[in-house]
C-alpha cells in the first residue's frame, strides 16, 4: 500500500500530470485523423522524450498509447474509417448504426466501453503486481530468451494466412539487429567497411522510416480524400450510460484483453476477435452483428482498450515488447537507464505503480475529453490525406534528424519509409521487423550467457519455467502446424462436396 | 473450380490452344506442383506485383546468405554459439527458408496481372523521398524555421494546394512545428549557417538557439 501511494505521489507533479494531459488529448486526436496512428505519433515524438526525466517521458507516450484508440472509434462510426488500425472491428457495428440514426449511442457506447474496459484493466494488473514481483526475479538467461523466441513465435503465427511473409521479415528484423559492431568480440558484422553502418541500425530510426515516412510516402502518392461527417447532437453522458445495460460484455471483453495483451505478439486483433466472438455467441440477437449491434460495438471496443495497460507487463516485468509500440517505450527505458525487468519490480515497484496510476488518470482525462469535444474533433477528421501527408513528412524529420543530427540516419529512414511502403501496399505487416530487431537483440545478449552451463540439449529446459516455455513454444507450432492441415483437410472435403 | 477466387488457370486448368504460350516450363511445372496438389488447399489469387516482391526478398536472403563468409568473422577455438556468424546466419537462413516458402506460395497461385502499375506505385513516392532529404540538406543551412515554412509551402504548391488559404495554413503548420519541437521542447536540432550572417548579440543568440 505504501508502494502504491509512493507511486501516486511520483505522479503529482506539475511537469508529470502536463505530460499525460498532453499525451492523453494529442493521442485522442491523433487517434481520431485516420492515417497517423499511435505508432506514428510516437515514433515522432520519441526522440523529444529523451530529454525529458523517465517519468514524464513515459507518461507522454503512455498517454499517447493509451488513448489512440478512444479517439479512432469517432471516425470508425461516423465515416466508416477506423482512426486506428485495432478501431476496424468498431465499423461493422459502429457505422450501421449512425446510418440509422443513432450516431451519438454509438459514440456514447464506444467511449463508455473504452473507459469501463481501461479501468478494469489497470486494476487488474495493479492486483497482479504483487505475484509479478514474485515470478518476474525467477526468469534468468534461459527464460528470457525463450520468451523472447515465445514472442516471435507468436508474433508470426498471429498473422494467419501471412505466417510465412511474417517469418521471413522477422527474420529480416533479426538481421538488422546484427548488423554493425558485435557486441561481444567486436567484430564487424555486414557493414560493408562504411563508418555509417558500425553502429548498427537504429530502432529509432527504423520505426520512423516503417511507419511514419512510409504513411507519409502513402498518403501523398495517393488520391485526395477529405471525408466529412455531419456534428452530433444530445447528451454524451447519457449515451454513455446505456454501456451499464453490457457490463457482462465489457467484463468479458477487458478479460479477453488482458490475458492476450499480456502475450508477447498477440494484441488487441486477437482479443477483439475472442470478445467479438463470445459477445455473439452468448448474444439473444446474433444475427444483429455487423447490422448495428450494441453488444458487438461494445466488445470490440471494450476488449481493444484493455490491452495497453496489459501489454505493459511483459515489457515491466522482462523487458520483452510484445508489439511495435512497447517496442518503442522500450528505447525511453533504455534511454534513461531504468532498465524493465525483473530487478525493476523488485528495486523500482512505486515507479510501475506511478505507471499504473497514470493509465487510469489518463482514461478519466480522455472520457471527459471526448465528452465536450467529438464535434471539435470532427473537423479535424476533414484534413485532406495529402496535406495530412506533407504534417507527418515534417514531423517526421524532427523525430529522424534530433537523435544525432545524423544526414545517414534521414537516409536510412527514407529507405525504409519506402520498403514500409512497399509492405503496405502489398498489404503486409511491418510489425515483425520491429520485433525481430527488438526481440533478436534481446535473444543474441541472453543466448550466450543462457548457454554457458548447458553441456545437452536437456540442460536449457531444467528449471521449470524453461521447460514450461520450451513446452509452450512446441505446443505453439505443433497447434499451428496441425490447424494449417486441419483447414486444408476441411477445404478439401467441401471441394470434393461440391 | 468451386473456389469463387480461382480463376481458370491456363495450362493447368486449360489445356492450351495449339501454339498457345502458357508460361515457363519451370512456371508450369511450379503450378503443377502448387499446395492445391498436396493439401487440396483451393489455390488463391495473388495480389498485383505479389511475385516480384517476394522473389526480391527471396534474392535479397541469398544474397546475404552468399555475403556472410565475408562480412561476418569466424573466431578459431571459440564455441559456435559465441561466434559473430552465429545470430546473422540464424536470421539470413530463416529469411530464406520463409520467403522461399513465400515466393513459393506466391507463385502457385493465380497471376493476377497489375504487376507493373503496382510496381509503379512502389516508385511514384521515391520522389517524396528525395523532396525529405532535400529538406535535411536545407535545414544546417537555411535554419529550423526558414528551411521548414519553405519545404511545407513547397510541397504544399507541388501537391495542388496552391491558394493563399493553404499556403498559410502551411506557413502556420510549419511555425507552429517549429515553436513546439525547438522553442519549447528544446530538441536537439543544429542552428542555421544562415544565422551566422546577422550581427552578433542577443537577437542572433535567440534565433540560434530557439528557430
Amino acid at each position: 500500500m505504501d508502494m502504491l501511494l509512493s507511486g501516486i505521489g511520483m505522479l503529482m507533479h506539475l511537469d508529470v500530470l502536463l505530460a499525460l494531459l498532453i499525451g492523453s488529448v494529442g493521442g485522442v486526436i491523433i487517434g481520431a485523423i485516420p492515417g497517423v496512428g499511435p505508432a506514428v505519433a510516437i515514433a515522432i515524438l520519441l526522440p523529444a522524450t529523451f530529454a525529458l526525466p523517465p517519468l514524464v517521458g513515459l507518461v507522454m507516450l503512455l498517454g499517447i498509447y493509451g488513448s489512440s484508440m478512444f479517439g479512432g472509434a469517432l471516425p470508425a462510426i461516423l465515416i466508416n474509417t477506423p482512426g486506428t488500425a485495432v478501431n476496424a472491428l468498431t465499423t461493422y457495428d459502429g457505422h450501421p448504426m449512425t446510418k440509422r440514426g443513432e450516431a451519438l449511442k454509438a459514440l456514447g457506447l464506444a467511449y463508455g466501453a473504452s473507459f469501463g474496459s481501461g479501468i478494469l484493466s489497470i486494476l487488474a494488473l495493479i492486483l497482479l503486481s504483487p505475484v509479478l514481483a514474485k515470478v518476474a526475479p525467477m526468469f534468468g538467461s534461459k527464460e528470457i530468451f525463450l520468451a523472447a523466441l515465445l514472442g516471435l513465435v507468436l508474433v508470426v503465427i498471429a498473422h494467419r494466412g501471412q505466417a510465412l511473409a511474417a517469418g521471413m521479415l522477422a527474420g529480416f528484423g533479426v538481421f538488422l539487429g546484427t548488423v554493425g559492431l558485435e557486441p561481444l568480440k567486436y567484430t564487424q558484422r555486414f557493414t560493408f567497411d562504411q563508418p555509417w553502418l558500425a553502429s548498427g541500425f537504429d530502432l529509432i530510426v527504423v520505426v520512423l522510416g516503417l511507419f511514419a515516412l512510409s504513411q507519409a510516402f502513402l498518403l501523398l502518392s495517393g488520391p485526395e480524400d477529405a471525408p466529412d461527417a455531419k456534428p452530433i447532437k444530445g447528451s454524451m453522458a447519457r449515451a454513455m450510460g446505456r454501456t451499464f445495460r453490457h457490463k457482462r460484455i465489457v467484463a468479458a471483453g477487458t478479460g479477453f484483453g488482458v490475458l492476450m495483451g499480456m502475450i508477447p505478439g498477440v494484441g488487441e486483433f486477437t482479443a477483439q476477435f475472442l470478445s467479438y466472438t463470445y459477445a455473439q455467441k452468448t448474444s439473444k440477437d446474433p444475427d444483429a452483428f455487423g447490422n448495428g449491434s450494441e453488444e458487438g460495438l461494445v466488445a470490440s471496443e471494450s476488449a481493444n482498450n484493455a490491452v495497453p495497460a496489459a501489454a505493459m507487463i511483459p515489457l515491466l516485468a522482462l523487458g520483452i515488447p510484445g508489439e511495435a509500440l512497447t517496442a518503442m517505450m522500450l528505447s525511453v527505458f533504455y534511454v534513461h537507464n531504468v532498465i524493465p525487468g525483473p530487478q525493476l519490480f523488485q528495486g523500482q515497484i512505486d515507479f510501475v505503480y506511478a505507471l499504473y496510476a497514470a493509465m487510469i488518470l489518463l482514461n478519466v482525462i480522455v472520457v471527459l475529453f471526448m465528452m465536450v469535444s467529438s464535434n471539435l474533433l470532427l473537423k479535424i477528421i476533414r484534413i485532406p490525406t495529402r496535406f495530412l501527408g506533407v504534417m507527418i513528412l515534417t514531423l517526421s524529420f524532427v523525430g529522424v534528424y534530433s537523435l544525432r543530427n545524423s544526414i545517414s540516419d534521414c537516409v536510412i529512414a527514407a529507405v525504409f519509409g519506402w520498403i514500409g511502403l512497399v509492405l503496405k501496399r502489398q498489404d503486409l505487416p511491418p510489425v515483425p521487423i520491429i520485433l525481430g530487431l527488438v526481440l533478436g537483440g534481446i535473444m543474441e545478449t541472453k543466448f550466450r550467457p543462457a548457454m554457458a552451463r548447458v553441456e545437452v540439449f536437456a540442460d536449457f529446459f531444467q528449471r521449470p519455467i524453461a521447460a514450461f516455455l520450451g513446452l509452450a513454444i512446441l505446443a505453439l507450432v505443433i497447434g499451428h502446424l496441425a490447424s494449417l492441415r486441419r483447414q486444408a483437410l476441411e477445404r478439401a472435403e467441401e471441394e470434393a462436396g461440391a | 473450380m468451386s473456389d469463387p477466387i480461382a480463376k481458370p488457370v491456363p495450362g493447368v486448368d486449360i489445356p492450351p490452344r495449339p501454339g498457345q504460350r502458357t508460361g515457363t516450363r519451370f512456371q508450369r511445372v511450379l503450378r503443377t506442383i502448387s499446395p492445391r496438389i498436396v493439401t487440396g488447399v483451393p489455390r488463391r489469387a495473388a495480389g498485383p506485383g505479389e511475385v516480384v516482391f517476394a522473389a526480391g526478398f527471396f534474392c535479397l536472403s541469398l544474397i546475404l546468405l552468399l555475403l556472410l563468409p565475408f562480412q561476418t568473422d569466424w573466431l578459431p577455438r571459440t564455441k559456435i554459439f559465441v561466434q559473430p556468424r552465429f545470430w546473422p546466419a540464424i536470421a539470413i537462413l530463416t529469411m530464406l527458408v520463409f520467403s522461399g516458402g513465400h515466393l513459393l506460395r506466391a507463385l502457385a497461385a493465380h497471376p493476377s496481372g497489375g504487376a507493373w502499375e503496382e510496381i509503379k506505385g512502389w516508385l511514384r513516392p521515391l520522389e517524396f523521398a528525395l523532396w525529405f532529404l532535400g529538406y535535411v540538406q536545407l535545414v544546417p543551412q537555411a535554419g529550423y524555421l526558414l528551411a521548414t515554412i519553405l519545404f511545407t509551402c513547397a510541397i504544399s504548391w507541388r501537391l495542388g494546394y496552391r491558394s493563399l488559404r493553404w499556403m498559410g495554413l502551411a506557413t502556420l503548420f510549419a511555425l507552429g512545428t517549429v515553436l513546439v519541437f525547438r522553442s519549447l521542447l528544446g530538441v536537439n536540432i543544429p542552428s542555421g549557417a544562415i544565422y551566422e550572417l546577422l550581427p552578433p548579440g542577443g537577437f542572433r543568440s535567440f534565433l540560434m538557439t530557439r528557430f
